[in-house]
């Protein structure tokens, strides 16, 4: 297959640079490069307070050691099982007044003034993070875990609306379209033509969400807002670290029960 | 009769799509619509229902003016137009049953549809067609594990439970082989011949718009520029719809006795898959 214009024969081919322009290419490389070198620069690290602090850390962590599941058994207990039902009732009832929201924050599904008004909600409750959604909740309704459950609440909210509308924003418009075609109302077509699209992601990102308020019930329950946290910061400030331990361990356990179950329900729904 | 009354559709990026077309199709006429990729095939028949809104001019069924309904009476015009899809559109998580049910969202209530508690007549309906296109023991199936042949099958029992008066068919063998193609396209004919249904199908390949439709009308550039019987398509018109290229091969091949052959196969095809 020999071509007739031989002037083609030996002409070279590079791929394209993904910036075309290689003076902002190059300068783009040195300026990331100076940056990081002065980030480094700038961050003062006292190489006496680290060694002074080496031995501390061993004793420290020497004390967790060994976990001490029995003497305050009772309390740990208690501290999971709120920590338990904060996380059921908050995943719930954040996922369930996310789906409205984010049905509203998809673009191709909500007009425009609902989809303005439904983002700006989804990015305000994210904005906050859950330590402090709890702190605030704690100022208004007092110490317990309703402020934690209400902290969890709106973090979910944020998380799971997001993460819907975005979703349903990728579904295949063709299905959809067959389905407006039957002539369905509006709510027959969310139920055939949306929801089979996106249940099984919307599922395993619940499951995830349910890991995640457990972890965070931990958290908002050191500011005030109930749970295992409450009782992990009783615990420290008693210097029970053995008991500390404990609570780590069983958090940990939790989790990663959680995950194993959610990797099996998400391959099930599939 | 379907009725198309100086329709013009121009998009917001300013392409104008249709540029004023007239037509009409009598009860019971299957019309195939070819002409090449952004022609304005597919912008036509979803002006038709109004899955795309016509900027200008009237569409009615049957002396009803579909341009003008309200979203709820819209809704139940729709019911009678059903739609077949290129890709077959079928939901693919759902079963091949609630994809065909889906048929009939315009006609049951919310809930009803949400439990799935169609009436029994509906369910019959369902089975009986599934079983003309030969899937009925494919019903609990979902839509995703079927082969592209038969998503189209399910495509086309969708779209008559709704009991229609016309079928908007948008290329349904574009993602076919071509033995598939041609039994689909056999299929869409028998059964608007069964219904007495009118039909407008988009299709990219002249020879199974020629085997299949009664009448052919060809668009360019969002203006009908043929509109006759399936033999009238010369190589010059073929070059005036699709453009320069040497058109003797694909006319040739559609001579009397290839069609007779076809017809004489569909009993045994129809079943197959």
């Amino acid at each position: 297959m020999s071509h007739p214009t031989d002037s083609l024969t030996g002409r070279r081919w590079k791929r394209p640079p993904f910036i075309a322009s290689p003076l902002l290419r190059w300068g783009l490389a040195v300026g990331a490069a100076i940056y990081l070198a002065v980030a480094f620069g700038t961050m003062e690290v006292n190489w006496s307070r680290v060694a002074d602090g080496l031995p501390r850390a061993q004793r420290f962590l020497a004390s967790f050691f060994p976990p001490d599941f029995t003497s305050r058994a009772e309390d740990i207990f208690d501290g999971i099982l709120e920590s338990l039902w904060m996380t059921v009732i908050s995943t719930v009832v954040g996922i369930a007044i996310s789906i409205p929201v984010g049905l509203g924050a998809a673009r191709n599904l909500a007009p425009r003034p609902v989809y303005l008004f439904s983002r700006a909600v989804l990015a305000v409750s994210r904005t906050f993070p859950e330590i402090i959604l709890a702190l605030f909740a704690v100022k208004l309704f007092g110490f317990g875990p309703f402020a934690g459950f209400l902290a969890l609440s709106i973090g979910t909210i944020g998380f799971y609306g997001k993460l819907l509308a975005e979703d349903i924003e990728d579904m295949d418009p063709v299905q959809a379209e067959a389905v407006k075609a039957t002539g369905s109302s509006w709510f027959q077509w969310l139920n055939y033509a949306v929801q089979p699209q996106v249940m099984p992601r919307m599922i395993g990102l619940g499951m995830y969400r349910f890991d995640i308020n457990f972890r965070e019930s931990a958290v908002v329950g050191i500011v005030g807002g109930g749970g295992i946290g409450a009782t992990l910061l009783t615990s420290f400030d008693r210097y029970e670290f053995d008991s500390s331990a404990a609570i780590l361990l069983i958090i940990i356990g939790i989790v990663m029960v959680v995950e194993y179950s959610s990797g099996y329900i998400r391959r099930w729904v599939q | 009769m379907l009725r198309l009354d100086t329709l013009v559709k121009q998009y917001k990026t300013g392409d104008l799509a249709l540029k004023g077309i007239d037509l009409e199709i009598p009860d019971g006429q299957v019309m195939a619509l070819i002409g090449p990729s952004g022609a304005g095939k597919s912008t036509l028949i979803r002006c038709v229902n109004r899955l795309v809104e016509p900027t200008s001019g009237k569409v009615s069924l049957n002396d009803m003016e579909l341009t003008t309904l309200s979203q709820g009476r819209l809704r139940k015009a729709r019911r009678r137009m059903g739609m077949i899809f290129q890709e077959y559109a079928l939901v693919e998580r759902l079963t091949v049953m609630e994809n065909v049910l889906s048929g009939r969202l315009g006609y049951v209530s919310f809930w009803r549809s949400y439990f799935r508690k169609f009436p029994q007549s509906d369910i019959d309906e369902a089975f009986r067609l599934l079983a003309r296109v030969g899937l009925d023991h494919m019903a609990d199936k979902r839509a995703d594990e079927l082969s592209g042949g038969q998503r189209q099958r399910v495509g086309i029992c969708r779209a008559l439970i709704q009991d229609p008066e016309l079928l908007l068919v948008d290329e349904p063998t574009a993602s076919l082989d071509p033995k598939t193609s041609r039994q689909i396209m056999r299929l869409i004919r028998e059964l608007c011949a069964e219904r007495k249904l009118s039909a407008i199908i988009n299709i990219h390949d002249v020879l199974l718009a020629q085997m299949f439709a009664e009448r052919i009308v060809g668009l360019q550039l969002g203006e009908i520029v043929y509109d006759g019987p399936p033999d009238g398509l010369t190589p010059d018109v073929l070059t005036q719809i699709y453009g320069e290229e040497d058109w003797e091969a694909t006319i040739e091949t559609v001579d009397e006795e290839e069609l007779e052959d076809d017809l004489v196969g569909e009993e045994t095809a129809a079943g197959s898959d």
